[in-house]
Order: structure tokens, then sequence, then C-alpha cells
């Protein structure tokens, strides 16, 4: 391949940036503006990215099936009977060999189909690659204010979280890391990162310094098995001197890092949670960032809110509130701050959903009798019922992929079940087979459904709701969650790397979040009841 | 040199020995099955009963609810032969102790639930004196389901006869249908079923006569129970239709 050529066909993609200097964007209001160091390393970034595409196939979480193995018993010994007569001593050998290899062989293929005597199915990210060994050296204050202490704490610790919880990085740890660690370009010591005991393949790093208010952050990430041109990334930063914005710094200079490494999908660390809190008093809908910081309730109705949906363009919370009327569905305006006007429906009207444009809502609705699943226009209007069975049917959502299927949970035989159709009712079909499946959550790839699941459910039963992951195809499905409580309302990330839930496993009702192969689980919540939390969509 | 063959000669043989012991020992591997395990015993059966509220007046209703497991025959003393599981409305004039034997197999068990029944309130005041509302809590009975279910039981029938026939004599009263759920699923799907529980009550008493212009209903799922512990008899109480009076 080459490298010119390379260059030529990617140019297109770096950021028109001057050197050295800040770029400040009046529409971005108090985000932090950030301009590449150089244009001439943004190529370079592009090349490294290149070389690691090859390493990093990571699209989301995949499954892998294996099957029992089912040895076949080889029969080795018969061809050298007739050799019988030949000469001993080398026949005696092959024999031993020969049967030492049969003894081997046999025992290596009885032991795996002892211990996995059931199919099983292992989901996860970027299975089968190893993970890129990643050093986050702590940055360094560049100036004397004596805001850096605190500025720094925050910027470092957001960094490395977002990094560790982003399923596409092995950090290496810190304990590992040489004494000196650079602050800048220059101070970068290869040696001491890309040999062991760090071993690390890359290296991000930069400096922050504060002065009169204001804060610029550089960064780089180097790619130190690489000395000839080492730098993929260089980034500055500059806004207020506040732990806010130098934690939305860390996230966006994070989310740079897990676009270069995680094959090119767009981090998670600026997405937003919306959840139910009852820590006022009701259950109100809350917001927080996707790591649980910056809590902050959203709605005031000193009723009941239940069931917030995010948009997919993030300006709009469609939900389920409790009026002097019954069940309505309610809409709040995080461009307003207020609540915005949504058509009275009569009946019960629960479990919003948003179609994947943002144009049409899915709810349930008993304006005429059993509550049924409706799709009406994002306004409200035009509201049509797409079921029909009788049955208690709730939480639709849609297949974020296609826009064209729906995915609801229907009482119709009885406990609930998890079922699809077309988003005009067509062709429901049953998904899950036994228990009390509810809270479908489709991932944004269209691929998997995750859903809150009482597998065996019935008296003398382990009566534990967990998050499972269905393949929708093959129906082929996984366990995600094990460790105890009720586990329901599962949420994709926008990544869909991630799954966000709640569970009551550490005794209350908090939000916990998890990778998407169910390791990594990190709690959100740790202040009264949280429930139903849905990821934005980016 | 002859010597040397014969020590090689034993030497092989020994080896071949040693596979033929080594294959007779992977051949065996798979050749017998276990024995089968000896049949366990039969379980033990066990048995819980309890009743809810434990003390009422004479006149009034409890509910009794009872768990069985591993038992052929049930048995209640006063009520007779049960189903394994399940509850049922009862209004004793007196003091009673109700007694369950489960026998099955594995061996007999018992169990007890004490109702107490306290004297019959004063004769109610002149019906000039009693408020409306005051008759409408006094008279009306809420209606209880079976889980996840939202059809009127058999037993419950007697209550909303009653209701029907309460509303029937007081034409200005009007009610709310409140439908609860016990803490048991999901948020959602529980609002949808005490919805349906709601609308399964109004139903029963439009089809007795009550004009269904006079009947609200609202689901408040498992997000206002009566009763927060977690066993059978406080979910029984949390699964119901409640009536609210509305003038």
């Amino acid at each position: 391949m080459n490298r010119a050529n390379l260059i030529g066909n990617h140019s297109g993609l770096a950021d028109c940036s001057i050197s050295g200097k800040m770029r400040h964007n009046a529409e971005q209001g108090s985000r932090p503006s950030e301009s590449s160091l150089d244009e001439r390393t943004m190529r370079k970034q592009i090349l490294a990215l290149n070389s690691y595409r090859d390493t990093i196939l990571s699209y989301g979480a995949y499954i892998s099936v294996r099957w029992p193995l089912h040895p076949e018993m080889d029969q080795p010994a018969r061809s050298d009977r007739r050799q019988l007569k030949g000469n001993l001593p080398s026949l005696a050998l092959k024999r031993l060999v020969v049967t030492l290899a049969c003894a081997l062989f046999v025992f290596a293929a009885i032991l795996p189909s002892v211990v996995l005597a059931q199919d099983w199915v292992k989901t996860g990210t970027s299975l089968g690659v190893e993970k890129v060994h990643l050093a986050v050296a702590d940055f360094k204050p560049a100036s004397a204010d004596p805001q850096n202490a605190a500025l720094l704490k925050t910027f470092n610790d957001t960094l490395w979280n977002d990094l560790d919880v982003s399923g596409v990085v092995e950090l290496v740890s810190k304990s590992f890391y040489p004494l000196q660690t650079p602050g800048q370009p220059v101070d970068v010591n290869f040696l001491a990162w890309n040999a062991p005991p760090p071993n690390a393949a890359m290296l991000a790093f930069g400096n922050l310094a504060a002065a009169s208010g204001h804060v610029i952050v550089q960064g780089w990430l180097y790619d130190v098995k690489n000395t000839q041109s080492p730098q993929v990334l260089g980034k500055q930063y500059s806004d207020n001197a506040t732990e806010a914005a130098v934690r939305v710094i860390a996230h966006r200079f994070a989310d740079e890092i897990i676009y270069r490494l995680g094959g090119g999908i767009a981090g998670i660390a600026e997405s937003s949670l919306y959840f139910v809190s009852d820590r006022s008093g009701h259950k109100e809908i809350w917001a927080m960032d996707y790591d649980g910081a910056n809590q902050r309730q959203v709605t005031h109705l000193g009723s009941i809110a239940l069931s917030p949906r995010i948009s997919p363009d993030g300006t709009r919370i469609a939900f389920s509130g409790l009026t002097k009327t019954g069940w309505e569905i309610m809409m709040y305006s995080l461009d307003l701050n207020r609540m915005v006007s949504f058509p009275h429906i009569g009946g019960t009207n629960l479990s919003p959903a948003w179609s994947a444009d943002g144009a049409k809502l899915a709810f349930s609705s008993s304006k005429a009798g059993a509550p049924e699943i409706y799709v009406a226009d994002a306004s409200g209007g035009n509201a049509r019922r797409i079921t029909d069975s009788k049955g208690p049917e709730v939480g639709p959502v849609w297949n974020r992929k296609t826009n064209a299927q729906i995915a609801f949970v229907s009482g119709r035989t009885g406990l609930p079940q998890i079922y699809t159709m077309e988003s005009d009712g067509t062709n429901q079909q049953r998904v899950t087979d036994q228990g009390y499946a509810v809270s479908p959550s489709w991932s944004p790839n269209g691929q998997f459904l995750i859903f809150a699941w009482v597998r065996k459910y019935g008296p003398g039963e382990p009566g534990a709701s967990d998050i499972y992951l269905m393949d929708v195809a093959s129906k082929q499905w996984v366990q995600l969650t094990h460790d105890g409580g009720r586990n329901d309302f599962p949420s994709w990330s926008p990544d869909g790397r991630h799954i966000v839930f709640q569970s009551n496993r550490s005794g209350s009702l908090e939000i916990w979040m998890m990778l998407a192969d169910g390791t990594k689980v990190q709690q959100l919540t740790f202040n009264g009841r949280n429930t139903q939390p849905n990821w934005s969509w980016k | 040199m002859k010597v040397k063959q014969q020590r090689i000669k034993w030497f092989a043989l020994a080896v071949i020995l040693g596979s033929v012991m080594v294959i007779g020992a992977c051949g065996k591997k798979k050749a017998p099955a276990p024995p089968p395990p000896p049949p366990p015993p039969p379980a033990a059966p066990t048995a819980s009963i309890a009743v809810s509220p434990t003390t009422i007046q004479a006149g009034q209703s409890a509910s009794l609810t009872w768990q069985t497991s591993n038992a052929t025959d049930v048995s209640i003393d006063g009520i007779g032969a049960v189903q394994a599981n399940g509850s049922q409305s009862v209004s004793p004039t007196d003091s009673t102790t109700y007694h369950l034997v489960a026998k099955g197999a594995g061996g007999n068990q018992e169990a007890t639930a004490r109702l107490t029944v306290t004297a019959a309130p004063p004769p109610p005041p002149p019906p000039a004196s009693a408020t409306e509302e005051e008759l409408f809590s006094q008279n009306v009975k809420d209606v209880y389901f079976d889980y996840d279910k939202s059809d009127v039981r058999g037993d419950q029938q007697s209550s909303v006869q009653a209701d029907a026939a309460f509303l029937g004599q007081h034409t200005d009263i009007n009610v709310t249908i409140e439908g609860h759920c016990d803490e048991r699923g999901s948020t959602e799907y529980n609002i949808a079923l005490g919805d349906k529980r709601a609308n399964a009550v109004k139903e029963a008493l439009t089809g007795a006569g009550v004009s269904p212009s006079r009947i609200k209903t609202i689901s408040y799922g498992k997000e206002k129970p009566f009763c927060t512990e977690s066993n059978e008899a406080c979910w029984q109480q949390n699964r119901r239709g409640h009536f609210v009076y509305q003038k």
C-alpha cells in the first residue's frame, strides 16, 4: 500500500484547523473549544488508525456460539498391526507413542466435553481480538495556578474511568509506569513505555493549565511502538476553569481516543442517562451523565412520573405521568426546560417509545378497553391501534436499525412474554418461550434484544429477574446478569457496547451499568430509589 | 548381544502390556453406565396458612391464604378438602382456629392460623345520621384477584353483587375503581394489569346494572400498595380492585 495514497484518500477526514490557535465557535456556547495541534500530526494519526484497523474489528457486541465437542474415536493402531513382525524395539516405541497419543487425544477430547456438557453462548465486545494496551499517564500541571490540583484530579479520574469502562482498551496498571511521566511530547521516553513492565502499545498523556479563570488542556495519544511517527492524536481544549468544564474536556478527549482505538465507533463519554428517582419524595424524571456524575431533577409533577424515553435527537423526553384523569403520555422539552403539550388520549397510557427517526411514538393505551400498543406521530396525532389481543400489552421499542419492527410485552397467553412485529402490527411473533419476560430494548445495530426475564417462574423456582440478551434472528439468548437481586429495564448505550439497568442487588433499587457481555458492572446511583434508566441515542 | 536383544524383547513386551492396559483403560471409560441412583425418598410435604386480618368483628370477613407443597391431600378443618395453594374469604361468627393438614407420600404436615372474632359492633346508628360516604365504606367491598390475573374469580362474585346492589340503591353515588397489583414483576406491566383489573370490576358492575357513566377507573399498578411485606397474605391484599367514593 502506498502511504502517500492513504494520506490522499483520508485527508478529507482531518479537521480544518489552524495550528496552535484556538477556534472559538459562538454556537458552541459554554462548550470547550478545541483544535488540532498540528494538521500534519492529524495525517499521521490517520496512518496509525489504518495500521490498527487490521487488528481492531469491534463492532458492538457479537455472539459466538460453540457447540459441544463430540470426539470421534480414532483407531490409529490398526494400520500398525500388519507390521507387528517387524523390528521390535522400534515397533514398541511406535506403539508407545501411538498409545500415548491415543490416551492424550482421548483425554483432551473427553475433558472439555465433560466440562462443557451443554452448548454455551458467549457474547462480548471485541471477542477474539486482543485489546490495545493503553497507558494513561496522569496529566501534569503546566502552570502554577492553585486551582490546578483539584482540576487535575477531576480530569485524571474522569479520563481514566471513561477509558476503563469503554470496553475497547486494556489499561496498563499505573504501578508499572516509569517514575518520570511525560506532560509534553518531548518528555516521552519510548523505551520506558513500550518495553516491559508497562509494555504499552499506546500512551495518553498531556497537561493542564489554569490561569485567571480559564483552563487549557493539551492531550496526546502516542503509538509508543512506532518511534518514528508516534503521534496518533494531539488535541487542545480550553474552557472556564470549573470542574464541570474539565469533566467535559476529559470526556471529549476520552471519546477521541476510543473512536480511534475502537474501530471508528464514537465513544459514549458525552452521553446521558434519564431515569426515575424518588429522592425528592415523588417519582420524578432525572438526568445524569453516563458515568453517574451531574445528577439533576428534570420534572416536578408532584405525582408519579415513569418510563422516560429520550428522543433520538436528544431534545425531548417522552414519559408516562399520573394526572387527575389517569396515566397520560407527557412530553418535556430539554431545549425549553419545561413541559410541552401532548394530546389527551384517555385510558391508561404507558411506556412511550421513539422511532429511530424521531417521527413516531409507540405506546401502550387502554383507551379502547384493554391496554394495547398504539403508534402515533411524535406530536401525538394520528394515534392508531396496532395490536388487538385483549392481553395487557406494554413496553414497545422500535428496531433502531431498520425502524420497521417493534418489540413489545404481551400477557395474551398468561405471564408476560416478549413479542416482535412489523411497525404496522403484522407478523406478530413470540420470541420468549417461558417464564416472565418484560422490558425489551433493541440494540443500535438492530441485531439484539435485551430484556428482563424470570426464566423459570413458579412455585419452588428461584425467582430472580435477570438481564438476558437475545439474537433476534436465531432467538439464541445468553444471560448477562448473575449476581442476584431483581434486575429490570435494561437500555443500550449508543455504541452498543454498554447496557444500563436497574437492580436491587445492593439492597436498594439503583441504576447500574455494564459492558454488553455482562462484565465491568458498575453502580451509578446511591441516593433514593432509582429505576427505569434510558440511555441517550448519542 | 543376545542378552541385549532379550532385554529389548522384555522391555517391548512390558511396553505392549502397558499399552494394552492404557488402551483398555481408555476403552473402559465410555463403557459402563453409572448405576441408576436410588429413588429419592418422597419429599416431606410443607404447609403454611395465614389469615389476614387476624382480628375481625362478627359479620366481617377475613382472607385465609395457604400454601402447601409435595402434598397429595390437603384439607382445612371446617372447610374440607381444598386445593394445594389458594386463598378464601371467611367470615365466622366466633373465633376460629383454622387447622390445615397436608398429607403426602413423605408424611403429614399441619399448620394453623387463628382468627379472633370480636363481638358485633353496636347496631348501626339510625340511617338518618349516617352519611352516604360512611355507608359506602361500610358496605362496599373491594374485589380481590389471583396472581397475574384480571378476571373476577368465583369467591369474589358475592362482593361484586353486594357492591352492585348498594350502588343500585344509592344512585347518586359515583365510584372510582383503582386497580392494584402486588410488588412482584415489572412496573409498566403491573400498571397495565391493574388497568385490566379495574376494568374487569367495572364490567362486572355494569353487567349487574350499574350505569357505566358512574364508574371511573384508574390503575396504580404496584405504585400505591396497601401492604408492604413480601409474603402471599400481603400480596393478596394488594391484588385488588379498590372502591373510592365519589360524590
